[in-house]
């Protein structure tokens, strides 16, 4: 039997956790051992990759072109040209410091969704609003293998939902899907949007969704669902949950805290809950 | 500047110039040290000279001006009237003679001891906390934080001088109970956990936070560890645990200075009494009976829309005012978590981290601080060991503890377990004494200078092979 636990003196500097196995069970940075007793050189610069990662993916501009003309390949894009807007930050620094300026769009957006309405008499039961967000990184990342799952169950059904022409913004917050879909006159906006960055998850994409989008809505008339991506909420189940929503918002034309997804009232339930190592005597 | 004197309550002459003030509430919005959520409110300094200035004509006001001239009316918000309600004229008189800036020269004074500081807290109110707070330096805040003592207790004694406690943050994404278990045994290798073992449940419902409660318990029992537990859910579902006979140590909530902050995160003041009442009866505590842990921090009210057109540090010292009615034995700011919008870079969260830290020690509270950045504040590690270190120097409660400095649940970075250890060994701080015998008799300090042992204790080794085998 080889033993796990060190009986010897330690006369490396570095002095490891013999509990780092456990990281198998966790993403936490556990186990990182210690010199000293402070963070050892291999960790100390794994973190600062996975911060630099993060970072990157707040201040990298999405890439819009890129993603109209992967959407606009696929089977199931709505018909009509995605629209580019833009919300009424200017920059980045500006949309960080100024949250207000990112849920309105700029002038010339405003024009382009009135123009289009204009135009085009179209009725839409849904628009979808595509948004940069805190990461530009999550939307390149999820949005088309997101809707592969979601759209064609939204066109098939015995009630095909009415899909507005893609609507993409760049430094935009999640609340600029009301503005959007307030002159689109949508019946129900679905804002996808990238979400603050977290040093394991740079890849995280938000959905919220409100019926009758109005200017002013607060998260009140909001459903969200949270951490969309592979390694997350993977799409089908992202997809279950947001057709459950959809369905269920058109059926009582209403979201948010009145459209409560039940699923959630659950508590999570795992293989292991009866596994608390730290207590658990074996039989 | 000031063209027409009626519509200032406040001016100040400086060189044939004359500078306006409306109120109060803008006076002291204006003298307050630059950040973004004072720019976004439309409430700060337009210029570096009108700032200036603003503290000038703030140090020039009496102190007994803040018990009449109330930011928010009496009539419209709860917690004006706790505040006003609830002064202790006898404390004030020591202080009442004094102008804000009067104020600060006699807290820096020898006059000011930890003995007359404890005597004068209930005399002191958030409101001149704030004032003075905004005209002085890091270090003014760091020498006097470090003369108030405030000592809670539950299960062990916390506050004490010359000790730093810690939180340990065991947060994972789904609840998972081993990844959890394995970052409450991380934590305690690295003596971390005597303020609380404190989860932010991802799924926030009662269900959920009784088996977590649970779990928590039976480690500290399984243990015999002397600290307490707390699942951060609202104070409604804590109180609802409660009904249901979980064991819940602390009751959780986070608070904001304005009724309509409260309003906004659905609670009042009769919700806390509620839930206090109930955890005192489960008479849990065995050293003390502090059952409350209140979390604040800068922007909240504003991110509201509930601010009242005040600057974002004296909503802030107003919450602690909701703190100090219910004996809490933690009150912790999440100073960089809102993010940049409120606090932009790590100058700023700095700033704010002392100016809680001091403003609620000043009050009596027993101050915490999350000292933490999110990937879109400018801000990195270095920052947080600086205003780590500088709070520690200020004889800061507790900090957070948390598998290197990541919450893979909360994504944002806050200081580590090995943070905690580098601190001690730099400043010489213990944990509570209660939970430092117990690192001593199970192992895992090997001696008094703060030093782990190599070996890991009897007790968890037990539990470990019995996770990954011995083979």
């Amino acid at each position: 039997m080889k033993r796990i636990f060190p009986t010897h003196p330690i006369e490396e500097p570095v002095i490891e956790n013999p509990w780092q196995r456990l990281r198998e069970f966790t993403d936490a940075r556990i186990g990182l051992g210690r010199a000293g007793i402070s963070v050892p050189t291999k960790h100390l610069l794994a973190f600062q990759l996975a911060h630099a990662q993060a970072i990157d993916a707040v201040h990298t501009p999405l890439d819009i072109d890129g993603l109209i003309e992967n959407l606009m390949s696929q089977s199931w894009c709505p018909k009509g040209q995605p629209l580019r807007l833009h919300s009424r930050a200017e920059h980045r620094d500006m949309y960080l410091q100024r949250p207000d300026y990112g849920r309105l769009l700029n002038k010339a957006s405003e024009q382009t969704l009135e123009d289009h309405a204009y135009l085009c008499d179209d009725e839409y039961d849904l628009a979808f609003v595509i948004v940069d967000g805190l990461s530009a990184f999550a939307i390149e990342e999820n949005v088309t293998p997101f809707l592969g799952k979601l759209i064609p169950q939204l066109t098939s059904g015995p009630e095909p939902w009415r899909i507005a022409p893609f609507c993409l913004v760049e430094q935009g917050r999640v609340a600029i899907g009301d503005h959007i879909g307030d002159l689109l006159r949508a019946k129900c906006v679905v804002v996808l949007v990238g979400e603050r960055p977290g040093l394991s998850s740079p890849d995280s994409m938000g959905l919220y969704l409100t019926w009758s989008p109005k200017v002013g809505h607060t998260d009140a008339f909001r459903n969200c669902i949270s951490n969309i991506r592979t390694a997350g909420l993977n799409y089908p189940e992202a997809a279950r949950k947001a057709l459950y929503l959809l369905n269920e918002a058109r059926s009582k034309q209403l979201s948010g805290v009145k459209l409560k997804d039940r699923t959630d009232d659950s508590v999570l339930e795992h293989e292991n809950d009866n596994n608390n190592f730290l207590i658990t005597q074996k039989p | 500047m000031a063209n027409d004197n009626t519509q200032y309550r406040f001016r100040h002459t400086v060189g044939g110039r004359t500078f306006g003030f409306k109120n109060l509430a803008d006076l002291m919005a204006k003298a307050t040290p630059a950040r973004s959520g004072d720019r976004l409110a439309g409430v700060a300094a337009e210029t570096a000279e009108e700032r200036a200035i603003a503290q000038m004509t703030l140090a020039d006001v009496p102190l007994k001006l803040f018990l009449e001239d109330l930011l928010i009316p009496y009539e419209d918000d709860e917690i004006t009237r706790l505040i006003i309600d609830e002064h202790d004229k006898g404390a004030f008189s020591v202080i009442s003679h004094l102008t804000v800036g009067g104020f600060r020269d006699w807290l820096l004074s020898d006059l000011a001891t930890p003995i007359t500081l404890e005597r004068i807290r209930l005399g002191v109110t958030p409101e001149m906390a704030a004032a003075v707070c905004k005209i002085m330096r890091n270090q003014d805040l760091i020498l006097v934080s470090k003369k108030c003592h405030v000592k809670t207790a539950f299960r062990n004694t916390i506050g004490l001088p010359g000790h730093l406690s810690t939180r340990l943050q065991p947060n994972h994404p789904t609840d998972d109970l081993t990844g959890i278990a394995a970052s409450i045994l991380d934590g305690l290798m690295y003596a971390n956990g005597d303020a609380v073992i404190g989860i932010n449940p991802a799924t926030d419902n009662v269900a959920q936070a009784c088996r977590l409660m649970n779990m928590m318990d039976e480690v500290i029992q399984h243990y015999e560890i002397p600290t307490q537990s707390c699942v951060l859910t609202h104070v409604t579902n804590t109180i609802e645990c409660i009904e249901q006979g979980a064991p819940v140590d602390l009751v959780f909530q986070s608070i904001g200075g304005t009724q309509a902050t409260n309003d906004s995160f659905g609670f009042n003041l009769a919700t806390l009494a509620e839930a206090r009442e109930a955890a005192l009866s489960l008479k849990r505590g065995t050293v003390g009976d502090n059952v409350m842990y209140f979390e604040t921090g800068q922007g909240s009210s504003l991110s509201a829309n509930a601010h009242h057109n005040l600057d974002q540090q004296t909503c802030e010292a107003r919450a602690y005012a909701v703190a100090r009615k219910f004996k809490p034995l933690l009150v912790n700011t999440v100073v960089g978590f809102i993010g940049p919008e409120y606090l932009f870079d790590g100058k700023e969260i700095t700033r704010a981290g002392l100016e809680d830290h001091f403003c609620a020690k000043l009050l009596g509270l027993p101050m915490g601080c999350d000292v933490c950045y999110t990937n879109h504040a400018q801000a990195d590690q270095n920052d947080m060991d600086n205003l780590m270190t500088l709070l520690a120097v200020a004889g800061c409660t507790f900090i957070m503890g948390i598998p290197g400095s990541d919450d893979i649940m909360l994504n944002y970075q806050t200081t580590s377990f090995h943070d905690a250890m580098y601190v001690r060994q730099a400043l010489g701080l213990s944990p509570a004494p209660e939970f430092d015998q117990w690192l001593k008799h199970t192992n895992i300090f090997s001696d008094d200078q703060f030093t782990l042992n190599h070996k890991i204790p009897t007790a968890f080794e037990t539990s470990l092979k019995r996770m990954l085998g011995d083979h």
